[in-house]
């Protein structure tokens, strides 16, 4: 590790440590091409996996802050890039270098109209191309009739900009054709049962092979990351339980982590225990609703009723405690809204015995299934190097047989006491990506039934002011959602609402590989590709 | 008379003034004895055999994927059959936050629901924008975009509101007037006059 820190300093000298263990740099836009490849390909630094590209309005400057990791030596760097140019601000694009970096830069254009030069697709992401003003910059007027709600069809453009750079240092905009000329495109969605919400693909095939698809985003897009600046901190809480409606004890676990690391806040034992518990139930939850729904989608309709039955006894317990079924909002600053109801233990253990025979039962109908077999085993093959570069974290990620469970990488809450495996498969298909599920659930049982008789005595939530001001400075964390590692990036300004909140969704990614994917598939494949990859649509488009 | 459906009490439901006022004009209406006998038959069959168009964009979809399920089961009431289709659909559920990118689609897709068509605004995001409201990307209820029959209050409704919801407009369908009334496309009418759809020429 020092290593790696030693190295760093020598060629960066300007590079600061975090208090989080987080090296950050500051490199000029000129250097920063140069800069991203020499961290990405240094074997001592291998700043391999592209976490976040975090697009920041300063007032004074614009720019982004990269938020690297390095799978071999679990070090997190830092960049940040600025430019001071408002009225048309130019960054160097590096989608050369991480397979993610395209989609995540076109974001950051789409919320602070950065142009990154060299990027080979410039186009909005989730606002339509006719969409007036940047919505995150700290200027933007949200005056409706600028943007007016309206029933015409949106206008659609078959290209697409890229600015390159010419050697004499001035930068040139070209047009290019989205696919080639003769391309036969089929519009799949965004109103379509298969694509597990409103996404749409716009599929270049020939015959029955894709040759290219054009993931059309922002049919779910609510601006969630706008409505956090005008919202108090406990205030914002409430959001994290609609991006990924499955992962919401995760997400909150994600923001309160945060905001209380920010704060100084120390939080009890018990709430610890409590947050874990449920962040594994819901997991349990999740895969039951994945293995339901993804059988649906290769026909196999029963599989649903099966899994459902457990995934209402899970969400028995949480009401009980909770008191909803789905937006719980029951982590919060300082530990969890309320205690315990008093048959959780037993419900929980009652859940415990339950669930191996049902995982049997699972197995039993559909993994040794012959025409599941065919439909899933080679199919969608993602490689290991891919995963890294694409950002394809969670059990997708693990089925590439990456280890990128943030549970065990940057172990937080108790998760460092407990023990669990990493679930991995080295096949990369569909297949593995379904049977790493079914396994992290018996992994997550595990976990329960190590917590479920030791849930230890004391308050669920410490005091927290009831006005809660965070000192100036920046933070970043990741935790495990289902779907895979969810980062948060929060800047204060001293004042009681965030100056910037970033959501790192882990669908995002899972969305931008399926072109890479499936490439040479057949069309009917695409069904099981998107299946398996198991993106929630709201996660992605925020 | 007491509107009901699927063996519930009368007493059950809570808002029957509602009813009662939609009676009462079908009775103001006045209609021959024959055809109002079919009109009955035909809503009796219409009203319980309601077929839904597979609609959800967010939270609330999932809700009603557990309304699929065995626990709550709507097939006990004859509305399982969920049509990927909007032709083959009675009604829309709109389950979740209808955004502005959202909209021409949604829209295109109630003009395609057959006639006679319903829609149920499912939870606060579709009934008026929900915790979303003040967001420059989502549109503040789809009461502007497309007639609504039902409002399911709710961030997510539990199915339980769900159903309530669906036997409202299951209700809702029997004190219609079918033959010369909602055979006759006269709300798509009214409507598209109030709201026409901009560029396209009837």
């Amino acid at each position: 590790m020092s290593k790696l820190n030693d190295k760093i300093a020598k060629l960066f000298p300007q590079a600061t440590e975090a208090a989080n263990g987080i090296i950050e740099i500051e490199i000029a836009d000129a250097q920063w091409h140069q800069a991203a490849q020499t961290l990405r390909d240094d074997e001592d630094i291998k700043m391999d996996y592209l976490v976040t590209i975090v697009g920041m309005d300063w007032t004074d400057a614009l720019g982004c802050v990269y938020y690297l990791m390095s799978t071999k030596y679990n070090q997190i760097v830092a960049v940040t890039v600025k430019t001071s140019d408002r009225e048309k601000p130019m960054l160097h694009s590096v989608a050369d270098l991480w397979g993610v970096g395209c989609l995540y830069e076109r974001e950051v254009y789409d919320f602070f109209g950065i142009i990154f030069i060299g990027n080979p697709d410039m186009r909005r992401l989730f606002l339509s191309i006719d969409w007036k003003g940047f919505p995150l910059r700290k200027d933007y007027d949200d005056d409706p009739a600028l943007n007016p709600v309206s029933t015409e069809n949106e206008r659609q453009s078959d290209f697409t900009d890229t600015y390159i750079e010419l050697p004499d240092g001035t930068v040139e905009k070209k047009e290019v054709e989205v696919f080639h000329p003769g391309d036969f495109v089929v519009n799949i969605g965004p109103q379509h049962p298969a694509t597990h919400g409103v996404l749409r693909f716009r599929t270049a095939v020939d015959g029955e092979t894709i040759k290219k698809i054009d993931v059309y985003m922002g049919y779910i897009h609510r601006g969630v990351e706008k409505l956090c600046e005008s919202l108090t901190y406990p205030q914002t809480l409430h959001y994290m339980d609609r991006l990924d409606y499955f992962s919401a004890h995760n997400y909150h676990h994600g923001l309160c982590m945060v905001i209380e690391k920010a704060a100084g806040i120390e939080i009890s034992r018990r709430a610890q225990v409590i947050r874990v518990m449920m962040d594994e139930l819901s997991r349990i939850a999740s895969h039951c609703l994945f293995i339901g729904t993804y059988c649906m989608d290769l026909g196999a309709t029963t599989m649903l009723f099966y899994t459902l039955r457990v995934r209402e006894q899970i969400l028995d317990i949480m009401e009980k405690t909770c008191g909803a079924r789905m937006t719980f909002n029951y982590d919060c600053i300082g530990g969890v809204m309320q205690d315990l109801a008093p048959d959780f233990v037993d419900d929980v253990k009652a859940l415990l015995a339950v669930l191996p025979a049902n995982i049997k039962e699972y197995n039993k109908i559909f993994t040794g299934n012959v025409i599941a077999k065919n439909r899933m085993e080679g199919v969608g093959v993602l490689s290991r190097e891919d995963a890294i570069s694409y950002a394809i974290t969670g059990p997708s990620g693990r089925a590439s047989d990456w280890a990128c469970d943030m549970r065990k990488l940057r172990p937080y809450s108790i998760y460092s006491e407990l023990d669990f495996e990493e679930v991995t498969a080295t096949e990369g298909d569909s297949m593995a990506r379904f049977k790493v599920r079914l396994r992290e659930m018996e992994e997550s049982a595990k976990i329960l039934s190590q917590l479920v008789d030791n849930i230890p005595d004391g308050e669920y939530c410490v005091k927290v002011p009831k006005v809660l001001k965070l000192p100036v400075g920046h933070w970043f964390e990741l935790v495990e959602g289902c779907r895979g590692a969810f980062g948060v990036y929060l800047e204060s300004d001293g004042s009681t609402k965030p100056y910037r909140l970033k959501i790192a969704p882990p669908c995002l990614p899972l969305a931008g590989v399926v072109d890479h994917i499936t490439r040479g598939s057949k069309i009917a494949d695409l069904i099981t590709i998107g299946g398996s990859l198991d993106y929630i649509v709201p996660d992605m488009d925020r | 008379m007491e509107v009901t459906t699927k063996s519930m009490p009368y007493e059950a439901f809570k808002d029957n003034e509602y009813i009662e006022k939609l009676v009462e004009e079908l009775k103001a209406s006045g209609t021959n004895v024959i055809v109002g006998t079919l009109d009955k038959l035909i809503n009796w069959g219409r009203s319980n055999s309601l077929w839904p168009l597979t609609f959800a964009t967010s939270c609330c979809g999932i809700e009603f994927v557990s309304l699929g399920a065995a626990r709550f089961d709507m097939a006990r009431f004859g509305w399982e059959v969920a049509r990927a289709s909007p032709r083959q659909a009675d009604f829309m559920m709109v389950a979740g936050t209808i955004v502005n990118r959202m909209v021409p689609v949604f829209r295109r897709l109630y003009d395609q629901l057959a006639e006679p068509k319903y829609v149920i605004a499912c939870g606060s995001c579709a009934i008026s924008g929900g915790p979303f409201r003040r967001s420059y990307h989502v549109a503040k209820g789809i009461e502007d975009i497309v007639p609504v029959d039902v409002f399911v209050p709710g961030c997510p409704p539990r199915p339980e509101a769900m159903i309530y919801g669906i036997m409202q407009l299951s209700r809702k369908i029997k004190v219609e007037k079918f033959f010369g009334g909602v055979n006759r496309q006269e709300k798509q009418r009214q409507f598209l006059a109030e709201h026409p759809v901009e560029g396209v020429e009837d």
